[in-house]
Formats: C-alpha cells, sequence, structure tokens
C-alpha cells in the first residue's frame, strides 16, 4: 500500500501512511542472529579450506584456508549490520532493491560454509559446488520456462515430470541407435512436444481437468518408460542405450575466468541453449506480440477472443512448444549429463520445476533464479555430505520445500497466477 | 493455479438427444448404451487392449514372427495372441484365481493378496476422493501415507500395551500423523489461499526426507542396525490376520470397509458432507449461504489425510512389519488415479481400489512368470483414467449415444 488520500467522512482528506513493512527486516534480524550465535559465537575450531581451483585450471589458484571462527564472526558480523540496514530502510519505507536479499543470502551461506568445514578437516570445493548446482537446475530451468508458457497461456501443465522424462528416454535412445549426442537432442524436444499434444488434446477438446490429465500422464510416461527400458532397452543395452555424452563447448576467453567462467561457460550445448531460451522468453513474453497475445489468452480469453485472437489455437502452439522445452530438458538427463536413460531418472525434477515457476512469480527471469536456488540447495547437500557436517543432510534438502511453501503461503511475497489458467475456453 | 478445481472428470455434458418420448425398451437400451458404467468397462478393454499392443511390441518373438508376416502372417496372429495371452493370463492368475497352483489354499491365495494390495490404495483414494468432492485436489497422499505409516509405525514398536488397545493406538497415531501433514496444506489455503496442490507436492519431499532422517536415528529406530530402517513392530501392534498362516489378509482390509462406510455416510448423509459438497460445487455460494469455506478446507485436508495416515498404518502394522524408506511405495499417487477412477464416490473408490490391488498382485506374479514388467500395468492403468476422464472420446471411439439425462436430480 502506498501512501494515498482518502475522503473522511467530515470531508477533510488524510494522509494515510503505508504502515511498515517488518517483514524483511524480521527474517534478516533472525537470520543475523542465527549466523552471528551458531557460526561466529559458539563457532568450530580449525580451519576451513576453500577450494578454487580445478584440476584443469589454466593457472592454479591456491586454496584459500581460514579460520572457522574467525571468518564465521566476521561475515555473521556483516550479516548483522545488514540486518540493521534493512531496518533503518524499513522505517524510513524506503525499498532496498533486489540485489540486497541476493547479497545478504550470499553473505549467510559463505559464514554456513566456513562453519560447516570448520573441525571436519573437510574442503569446500567450491567451483565444483557451484557447478554441481548448475547442473541440477538446467532440467529444472527447463521445465519452469516450460510450465510458465503454459500457465501464462491459460494451460496448468503438471506433466512437466512426465515431458522431462520422455525427453530423457527418447534422447538417450536416438542418441544411442544413430550414435550421435546430438542426434538425441533433436528426438528430446519431440517427445515433450508429443506429451504436451496429448494434454492439450484432452484440456482443450474434451475440457478435463488439466491437473488431472497432467497427473495421469505423469504415470502413463513413466509405466511407459518403465516398461520399453525392462524390456526392449535392457534386450539390446549397446544399440538401444549406450551411453552418449554431449561434448563440453568451452567458450574462449570466458571460460578462462575463474571459478564463474569455469562454471558457466565452459559447458555443453544444451546448457548454451538454456541460457538463450531464459533471455529469448524474458524478452519475448514481455516485449513482443506473441507474449502479448500469450498473456491475453491466460489472462482473459474472452477479451482476446474480441480481439480475434484465436483462444484454444493459442493456447495449443504454445502448450505443444513448451513441452518442446520440456522436453529438452530431459536430455539432460541422458545426453547432457553422458549416462544412459534409467527407469525414472527425472525423479520428481518436474514437480520442482513447477515450484520454481510458482517461486518465480511467473517470470522468466524469476523461475530461474528460484531452480538455481533449487539447485544449489541440492548441490550443498551433496556437498555436506561427502565432507561430513554436522547438519543432517536430508535437512538441507527439505530447505528448498519448505522456502517454496513459505513462498506460496504468501510469506515471501503474494503470488497471483494468470487468472484464466486451468479454466477451458469455451466460445459462447 | 486457480481455486476451483471441479471434481473429477468435469467433461461436457453433450446435450440431451432424446428429447421425444422414446419406447420403455428403447430407454433401457439407450441408458445401458449411455451409462456412465459402460463407459467405464469400455475404458478397461480398451487400455488392456493397449497394454497389449505393448507387450506384443516389447516382445522378441512377436518381432521375429513379424520378420516374416508376409509370408506366414497367420503365424504372427497366434505368436501375438499366444504372448499377450500368457501375459494377461498370468495377471488374471495372480490377482483372482490360480488354477496352476497346487494346492486350493495357493489357488485362492491371489484374491486375498489383491485385497491385502488394495487395502492403502482404498483409503489413501478414499482422502483423495473426499478432497476431489471438496473442490481441493489433494496430491498429497504420499506424504501423508510416510506420515502416517512413520507414527503408527514407532508407536507400534515404541510403546508396550496390551494387545489390540496397542495396535488402535498406534493406528490412531498413524490417523493423525497424516492428518497433521495434510492439516497444513488445509490451514494454508484457508489463511492465506497458498495453493495445495503445491504444498501438498512440497510436503511430499519434506515428508520422504523427514523419514529418511528419522531412519538414520537410533533413538527413533529402536535398534542399532545400519540399514535405514526401524525395529519390527510388536506383536501386540500387529494387525491380526483374517485368515490362517499362508494369507496376509489383515485387519486393515476391514479397517478399508469401514472407512468407505464412514466416507458414505459423511458424504450422504451428515450435515458437514453436505457443507463439504456445497463448497466444491460452488464456494462463492456456499460463502453466501453462510458456510465457513475456510473452516471446510480445512477440516476436509484433516479427514483426507486421516485416511492416508490410516493407510499408511495398516501398511506399516499389517503388511510389512518393519517402517522402511519405502513404505509408502507408490501408494499416495496410485490412489490419485484410484480415485478419479472411483468418480471419487467412496464405493467406487473402493472397487477402484480393489480392481489396482488386483493389478498390482497380478503385475507380480505376471513379472516372475512371463517376464512382462510389472510397469505395463501403470500404463494400463492411467490409459484407465484418461478415458474416464474423458467419457466423450470413448463414446466417439464405439460410436455410443449420449447420455440421457437422468431425472433423478429433480
Amino acid at each position: 500500500m502506498s501512501a494515498q488520500t482518502l475522503d473522511t467522512p467530515t470531508g477533510a482528506p488524510t494522509k494515510v501512511v503505508a504502515p511498515i513493512a517488518w517483514k524483511y527486516p524480521i527474517v534478516y534480524s533472525v537470520l543475523a542472529l542465527i549466523a552471528l550465535i551458531f557460526f561466529g559465537l559458539i563457532g568450530r575450531a580449525g580451519d576451513t579450506t576453500f577450494r578454487i581451483a580445478t584440476g584443469g585450471d589454466f593457472f592454479a589458484i591456491p586454496d584459500l584456508v581460514v579460520s572457522a571462527k574467525a571468518t564465521g564472526l566476521v561475515l555473521s558480523l556483516i550479516l548483522v549490520v545488514m540486518a540493521a540496514v534493512s531496518i533503518w530502510f524499513a522505517t524510513r519505507r524506503d525499498d532496498l532493491g533486489s540485489w540486497f536479499p541476493v547479497t545478504f543470502g550470499i553473505v549467510f551461506v559463505l559464514s554456513f560454509l566456513a562453519w560447516a568445514g570448520g573441525g571436519s578437516g573437510g574442503v569446500i570445493p567450491l567451483t565444483t559446488l557451484l557447478a554441481g548446482a548448475l547442473a541440477l537446475s538446467v532440467p529444472l530451468i527447463f521445465g519452469a520456462m516450460c510450465g510458465l508458457i503454459g500457465e501464462r497461456s491459460g494451460i496448468i501443465n503438471i506433466a512437466i515430470e512426465g515431458q522431462l522424462l520422455a525427453g530423457a528416454f527418447l534422447a538417450a535412445v536416438v542418441a544411442s541407435v544413430v550414435k550421435n549426442p546430438y542426434a538425441g537432442l533433436l528426438a528430446a524436444p519431440i517427445a515433450g512436444a508429443l506429451v504436451a499434444v496429448v494434454l492439450t488434446f484432452f484440456a482443450v477438446k474434451y475440457w478435463v481437468n488439466q491437473i488431472i490429465i497432467g497427473v495421469v500422464l505423469n504415470v502413463l510416461v513413466v509405466g511407459l518408460t518403465n516398461f520399453l527400458y525392462s524390456t526392449v532397452l535392457t534386450e539390446n543395452p549397446e544399440l538401444w542405450n549406450s551411453r552418449q555424452k554431449l561434448p563440453n563447448l568451452p567458450i574462449p576467453l570466458l571460460s578462462d575466468i575463474p571459478i564463474l567462467g569455469r562454471v558457466l561457460f565452459d559447458q555443453n550445448i544444451l546448457v548454451y541453449i538454456m541460457y538463450v531460451v531464459v533471455i529469448a522468453l524474458q524478452i519475448f513474453v514481455f516485449r513482443s506480440k506473441w507474449g502479448l497475445r500469450m498473456r491475453a489468452v491466460g489472462e482473459h480469453p474472452k477479451a482476446a477472443d474480441t480481439v480475434g485472437i484465436k483462444v484454444n489455437f493459442t493456447r495449443v502452439r504454445n502448450t505443444i512448444m513448451a513441452g518442446a522445452i520440456a522436453g529438452l530438458g530431459g536430455a539432460f538427463f541422458t545426453v547432457g549429463s553422458g549416462l544412459a536413460f534409467g527407469k525414472e531418472m527425472s525423479a520428481g525434477q518436474g514437480y520442482i520445476a513447477l515450484a520454481a515457476m510458482i517461486l518465480g512469480k511467473w517470470n522468466p527471469k524469476g523461475a530461474l533464479f528460484a531452480a538455481l536456488l533449487f539447485g544449489f540447495s541440492k548441490s550443498l547437500g551433496n556437498t555436506l555430505q561427502s565432507i561430513g557436517t554436522p547438519v543432517p543432510n536430508e535437512l538441507l534438502l527439505m530447505l528448498p520445500y519448505i522456502v517454496t511453501i513459505l513462498a506460496v503461503a504468501g510469506f515471501v511475497g503474494r503470488v497471483r497466477p494468470p487468472a484464466a489458467e486451468g479454466v477451458p475456453y469455451v466460445k459462447s | 493455479m486457480t481455486t476451483d478445481i471441479s471434481p473429477a472428470a468435469p467433461s461436457p455434458a453433450p446435450p440431451p438427444t432424446a428429447e421425444a418420448k422414446p419406447g420403455r425398451q428403447q430407454t433401457l437400451i439407450q441408458e445401458i448404451l449411455s451409462g456412465s458404467w459402460l463407459v467405464t468397462v469400455l475404458a478397461i478393454v480398451l487400455a488392456l487392449l493397449v497394454g497389449g499392443v505393448l507387450i506384443a511390441f516389447a516382445n522378441a518373438e512377436v518381432i521375429a514372427a513379424a520378420r516374416n508376416f508376409f509370408s506366414a502372417p497367420g503365424a504372427f496372429f497366434s505368436t501375438v495372441f499366444s504372448t499377450v495371452g500368457d501375459a494377461y493370463s498370468a495377471l488374471f492368475r495372480g490377482a483372482i484365481f490360480d488354477w496352476n497352483a497346487r494346492t486350493p489354499e495357493r489357488a485362492i491365495r491371489p484374491l486375498t493378496e489383491s485385497l491385502v494390495n488394495g487395502t492403502p490404495l482404498i483409503l489413501t483414494g478414499l482422502g483423495i476422493a473426499l478432497a476431489f468432492r471438496s473442490g481441493l485436489f489433494n496430491i498429497g497422499g504420499q506424504g501423508q501415507v510416510i506420515l502416517g505409516a512413520t507414527v503408527a509405525g514407532f508407536l507400534g514398536y515404541a510403546l508396550s500395551l496390551p494387545p489390540i488397545v496397542h495396535m488402535l493406538i498406534a493406528a490412531v497415531g498413524g490417523i493423525i500423523g497424516g492428518a497433521i501433514w495434510a492439516g497444513i496444506a488445509g490451514v494454508l489455503k484457508a489463511r492465506t489461499g497458498a495453493n495445495e496442490v503445491i504444498v501438498t507436492i512440497m510436503l511430499n519431499s519434506i515428508a520422504g526426507y523427514l523419514l529418511g532422517y528419522l531412519l538414520k536415528q537410533s533413538w527413533f529406530t529402536h535398534t542399532q542396525s545400519a540399514n535405514p530402517q526401524s525395529r519390527t513392530i510388536d506383536e501386540s501392534a500387529q494387525m491380526f490376520l483374517l485368515l490362517p498362516l499362508p494369507f496376509r489378509l489383515n485387519f486393515g482390509f476391514i479397517l478399508a470397509i469401514l472407512a468407505t462406510i464412514f466416507v458414505w455416510w459423511l458424504l450422504e448423509r451428515s450435515t458437514i458432507g453436505f457443507e463439504f459438497k456445497a463448497v466444491g460445487a460452488n464456494p462463492h455460494a456456499a460463502r453466501t449461504a453462510g458456510i465457513s469455506v475456510a473452516k471446510v478446507t480445512v477440516l476436509v485436508m484433516v479427514i483426507a489425510g486421516g485416511l492416508a495416515g490410516l493407510a499408511g498404518a495398516t501398511q506399516v502394522l499389517g503388511t510389512e512389519d518393519k517402517l522402511t524408506g519405502g513404505i509408502a511405495g507408490s501408494i499416495g499417487f496410485d490412489a490419485i488415479t484410484v480415485a478419479l477412477l472411483g468418480r471419487s464416490k467412496p464405493l467406487g473408490t473402493f472397487f477402484a481400489g480393489l480392481l489396482f490391488g488386483a493389478f498390482k498382485a497380478g503385475g507380480y506374479l505376471m513379472q516372475s512368470q512371463t517376464g512382462t514388467p510389472i510397469d505395463i500395468v501403470l500404463v494400463v492403468q492411467s490409459v484407465i483414467v484418461l478415458l474416464i476422464a474423458a467419457p466423450p472420446l470413448v463414446r466417439t471411439i464405439f460410436h455410443l449415444p449420449a447420455p440421457v439425462l437422468k431425472r433423478k436430480e429433480s
């Protein structure tokens, strides 16, 4: 609520002042206190080693060895200062911008890492941690983009899970038969799009509840791929399911940047496609005729129809295209990671992609960061499990799900889905 | 996500065709042809056909016969029929009656196994159906089953009480566990409008990790074993068998019957059930009529979660005898299809649960005897539900007439 004037019954306008938004300062303060007490004051003795270099670096950066307790103390004091700043800004009713939570999050994670690495003598491989985070995020990002296009057009797509799995399956099989990973890359979108065809067929033609079809399609794809895996693929794995890996294509110069360069620009083509898809969607959803029509159809189909937009055609076309994107994401499980197809290898990632989309408020950029958050926390869980820390791995892995629930419940900011999603459009 | 998810199969009702009064016999035939149960039967038949095509397609002998299709088409078809026939007859022998068995007990054991497999599906399916009828989409069956099994299992070996009492207390614990887990989603939905689909999906994952964490803690598992599993449930807490030992049919099945009756009574005979259905049909109208939608939302989720929790309890106290990471299997997700197949009606869900339980029991025998993977069952099940969700599609395939509008509602 911004400041505005209201007419009181007496007729004299009174100025209404927006209440102070205490939510974020409280969250920051609590987190800063946790960091100060646990990572700083109580702390753990010993040193924490941050390993930045990886094996094939051009020039090796030495490991960063710091005292766990001192680092924790310094970083948590920074957090306390930041929390104080947020309180000051809140009382002035000022906005802090989006860099503030990001910085706060990074410092908090670093202070946590300094604490977690101490004592155990473990080495925290920063580059591996970040590379793992990106790798775990790739299918999520593709899936979230798919869900976003569907829902912006008014079709709820719960079948992302099935589309990822179908994409992974077909990519593995085609790549294996043709003996070329890039062939798998071409096949994966077809699989995802096929699932979307069934989805839209039932949703648009027969008006079946879209969540129901989505759930059932997921089961169907699991059943089909499991069945084919157990019969055809296992009978002759050399032909049908041999491993094919997309080669890494390092981008000159950019990939030589320490840490981030290695993580972001020494990847296979699928990851570069992902960058393009996200950037393109961020532009096209909000600044193109296609995007405007898509949002119109998803928000107010009747109005869109009135001005001559073919509502159902737009929905079907967009959802099928989105399915192709999700199929590409599925290819990352197999040809993207150099693995053979395995039963149910999407392992619920499609549902997480759905959550990332909602957490990102149906924006490509937001969904990207939400998916990265999921990927990072999972990668963090894996890393900490391997070095052994006092925090149970499972509790860490739960974190993104809890964050999503809090987000959906409105604690992180209210989310509003497209108004007409899930409602079949019937011309009357 | 929209909040108003209409209950199962909100397919468009094609306009009534029979305006003129046809003869009595004609009406009867028309009613049979357009009845929803015929659609159900046809959907099952179609799905089995699809499954048969897949089984034949994946079979090496059939592929070999197909190579010689033009020289010996008869051999091809007989191979197809024998392959598919073998698979489906094994499915039947595993699910209903095994005529190849050596003893009469073994011959009828498959039927009881179907009931055992159906029990948790029925219970969880009832919870999901109840939520459907109230306009809520409860995908969280899995998490609720896990929580129910966790609490019931823990009480089952942590307490020491006399028989029956112990079992009942553990089962009630399971109900409470599931109810709390679903209640979280209900309260969040009622208070903040948080979409229950997303919240329950997230709660599923959290429940899985929670159980994984607990199974590593020795205070919880009461065992020093390195495996992530608990101590065996006390004899006093196990659900007693209804038949002597080669059979696994237990008290859980009685609970499933009782729960079916309870949900029927709740929906059809109680005031609160009427409120549930009113909110499901039109939350705005229900609110105008003075029904508290928030209260209904929370209550529905709590009851649904309780039913799923009871399913978890029957699983751990009746079928398995210890808590493991895979205790819930895929019950929570299978139950969604059960509720859809049962058209969200208590009795329908009961029979759908039995059918899927039979598929599951038969699938094991089919897999071990004919090498046809049990996953074909998933395909058949999902095709059934897809077809049932779109009755006009089935009618188009079989050229059936559109349904006659019944006068029952008036």
